[in-house]
């Protein structure tokens, strides 16, 4: 299989425009908020990351690193009673949903005080009191869960919406296809986003598919499929928020291809040494987070005032967080058995 | 008391479930206009309607995944596998997704799998098998196995009620095997209790499914010689009812375990050690296994009635198990 089969970076006919025209839409504060949830998974995923060196974070760690934009370009166009099944790159989700800073850490550190109450590590949680489907470690074993979460809101009469993120490596897998499938075939209320970030751990796209984009296998399941820059927010958000209101107007889901790439390792424990240098220098330089900042500078939003005060509050939230989840107890080994089974 | 089939039973509760709770519904390949391929479902569709009689594509992920989906907003889901076997390609969200679910975020799954199983119906290898131990193995199913339509009923009616996922183990060569009595109107089998089905003094015999009618057959036999067998019907095999399996052999000093399911990995290995471990002062012999060959089950009648222990070779068994 040649290497050069294809870009780094598939082009697509069907690429949005260039969101700049489209972002004096947004009112200033929810542009800054979506700025603040950016830096803040990244503030988190950073001093995760230390903490992981230190030892101190038991298991494997992984990071969104670059696919900021992504998760909250695409999680901001969701409405408060709307649902979302998130995977392991997607963290400000989780808190912009309602998990706190201090339970991801107390999560990451597997204590009592994180959602799975150190049962499950690392990302690997939710919360369903708060609309968040537990993530498990099988990709896109949550797509056809939440086809089923969506079923459950359409047979309700209720004008909810299910946001589902997965990655390049989960569309190679059946539970990806029955899933997607199933969603079109009952027109459910589903947002499928898809994180193309060019690497499945090592594997890179040409082993997970011959198609030229992975937008296109929207067509195959009659659905609607659009690719945009996953290192532009405001350009994720565009797209995820037409999908979701064409979720709730009872059209079915949508496809949304975001095309970003993997600047770390799968997890901490990966050097990834498999990806190109240039690639990574390319799309280094276009880190979403940086850009958003340019962006909002430039438009006036992002003053120095602002700025500080907002880089102040992440410092502030990862502090304090970290803190409550420090004091949070580690599970009581007697209760090891307990809660297999829900009681009547 | 009406004369109702297995199958009616299962009907029958899931109707009145059905009717009871308009959060629960059913899910699965060709249940709905064409009533299933059992024909449990037949009518449903006319009464419930297209939203809670869903003729599903052809895919038991998506199926079990959707069922899943649905029990975290509270729905109550009736998945029905058209095949027990075919429940292979929903694996990962059984043991995964919904096993787990509870362990991880204290919210109940009320999920219940419809499994047709289990062989004596020209099934073959993939149409026949009774793999209820990977589900007892994992935490966090339940597995519940009627051999009677009574339970049937009842068993299905608590499965729905019950907030964990249930593996509901309905055995095709019972279908329409015989009408039994089956009380009218509202009521749940617990799970998790055992019945006797007939009281003995000579040795236990635990078994489920078709098969417990075979040793019923064979205590029948049995009896004619004077072996005074009891009969234990263990209808739910996670969790087991330790405490009826321990009364009885505590009794009768003697088990012989019976079940359909191939013998190595078997629940009858699990019945054996919690024996040993805990009446094993009471043991006046060994304990038997009886269980059908570590084979896939054969197509052919003659294979398929030499790979399934026979009421003659459980009578055998009585015989050989009395005599120590």
């Amino acid at each position: 299989m040649p290497a050069d089969k294809r870009p780094a970076t598939v082009k697509s006919k069907r690429e949005s425009p260039r969101s700049e025209e489209r972002a004096g839409r947004l009112p200033a504060d929810r542009l800054l908020e979506m700025l603040y949830f950016m830096r803040l998974q990244r503030a988190v995923e950073d001093r995760g990351v230390k903490l992981y060196y230190q030892g101190r974070i038991p298991g494997a760690y992984f990071t969104g690193w670059g696919h900021e934009a992504i998760v909250v370009g695409a999680a901001a166009a969701l409405a408060p009673d709307d649902l979302l099944a998130p995977m392991h790159r997607d963290l400000a989700a989780y808190i912009m949903r309602g998990i706190t800073v201090g339970e991801v850490f107390a999560q990451f550190l597997d204590r009592e005080g994180g959602p799975t109450r150190g049962r499950d590590g690392n990302v690997h949680m939710g919360d369903p009191r708060r609309g968040i489907l537990p993530f498990i470690s099988h990709m896109a074993a949550s797509v056809p869960v939440a086809a089923g979460m969506a079923l459950a809101c359409r047979q309700r009469g209720e004008a909810r919406v299910v946001l589902t993120f997965f990655g390049d490596g989960a569309t190679s897998t059946g539970a990806w296809h029955e899933g997607v499938n199933f969603a079109a075939v009952f027109r459910l209320p589903v947002v499928l986003v898809l994180e193309n970030n060019q690497y499945a751990y090592s594997t890179p796209l040409d082993r997970q598919t011959a198609a030229q984009a992975f937008v296109d296998k929207a067509a195959g399941y009659g659905i609607p499929g659009v690719a945009v820059d996953g290192n532009d927010v405001l350009a994720v958000h565009e797209a995820a928020a037409a999908a979701v209101v064409r979720a709730r107007d009872g059209a079915g889901p949508t496809l949304i291809e975001c095309r970003t790439l993997r600047v770390r390792g799968h997890s901490e424990a990966d050097k990834f040494s498999y990806v190109p240098k240039a690639l990574l220098e390319e799309w280094a330089a276009r880190d979403p987070i940086v850009a958003f900042e340019e962006r909002l500078r430039a438009w006036g939003v992002l003053s120095a005032e602002i700025d500080e005060a907002m880089q102040f509050r992440v410092a502030q939230d990862v502090e304090d967080g970290l803190a409550w989840a420090e004091a949070s107890p580690e599970p009581d080994p007697a209760t090891v058995t307990h809660g297999v089974y829900a009681e009547e | 008391m009406a004369q109702l089939t297995y199958l009616e039973a299962i009907r029958e509760g899931l109707r009145a479930e059905m009717r009871r709770d308009p959060r629960v519904f059913v899910l699965g390949e060709d249940i709905g206009v064409y009533g299933g391929a059992f024909k449990i479902t037949e009518g449903f569709l006319d009464e419930f309607g297209p939203w809670r009689v869903i003729d599903a594509p052809l895919a038991e992920t998506a199926n079990v995944g959707a069922g899943i989906g649905a029990a975290v907003m509270g729905m109550r889901p009736v998945v029905e596998m058209q095949f027990a076997d075919f429940v292979t390609d929903a694996f990962t969200q059984v043991v995964n997704m919904a096993a787990k679910y509870h362990w991880r975020t204290r919210m109940p799954l009320p999920l219940v799998l419809r499994m047709p199983y289990g062989g004596d119906v020209k099934g073959g290898p993939f149409h026949s098998q009774c793999m209820e131990a990977w589900f007892a193995h994992t935490p966090g199913l339940k597995v519940v196995a009627p051999a009677f339509a009574e339970d049937a009923k009842g068993l299905l009616v608590a499965a729905i009620r019950d907030p964990n996922p249930v593996m509901y183990f309905e055995h095709k060569h019972l279908y329409r095997f015989r009408r039994e009595e089956v009380p009218d109107g509202e009521y749940a089998t617990p799970i998790g209790r055992a019945r006797l089905v007939r009281e003995g003094t000579a040795l236990s015999v635990i078994s489920y499914g078709w098969m417990l009618h075979k040793c019923l057959e064979a205590a029948g036999l049995a009896a004619a010689d004077g072996i005074a067998a009891e009969v234990l019907d263990l209808r739910t095999l996670a969790p087991l009812d330790r405490d009826a399996i321990l009364t009885s052999v505590r009794k009768t000093g003697k088990a012989l375990i019976v079940h359909e399911a191939s013998r190595t990995g078997g629940i009858g290995g699990e019945i054996a050690a919690l024996i040993a471990e805990e009446a094993f002062d009471s043991l006046d012999g060994p304990v038997i296994r009886l269980a059908s060959e570590d084979t896939p089950v054969p197509h052919n009648t003659g294979l398929e009635a030499a790979f399934q222990p026979t009421v003659a070779e459980i009578a055998d068994a009585m015989h050989r198990l009395a005599a120590y």
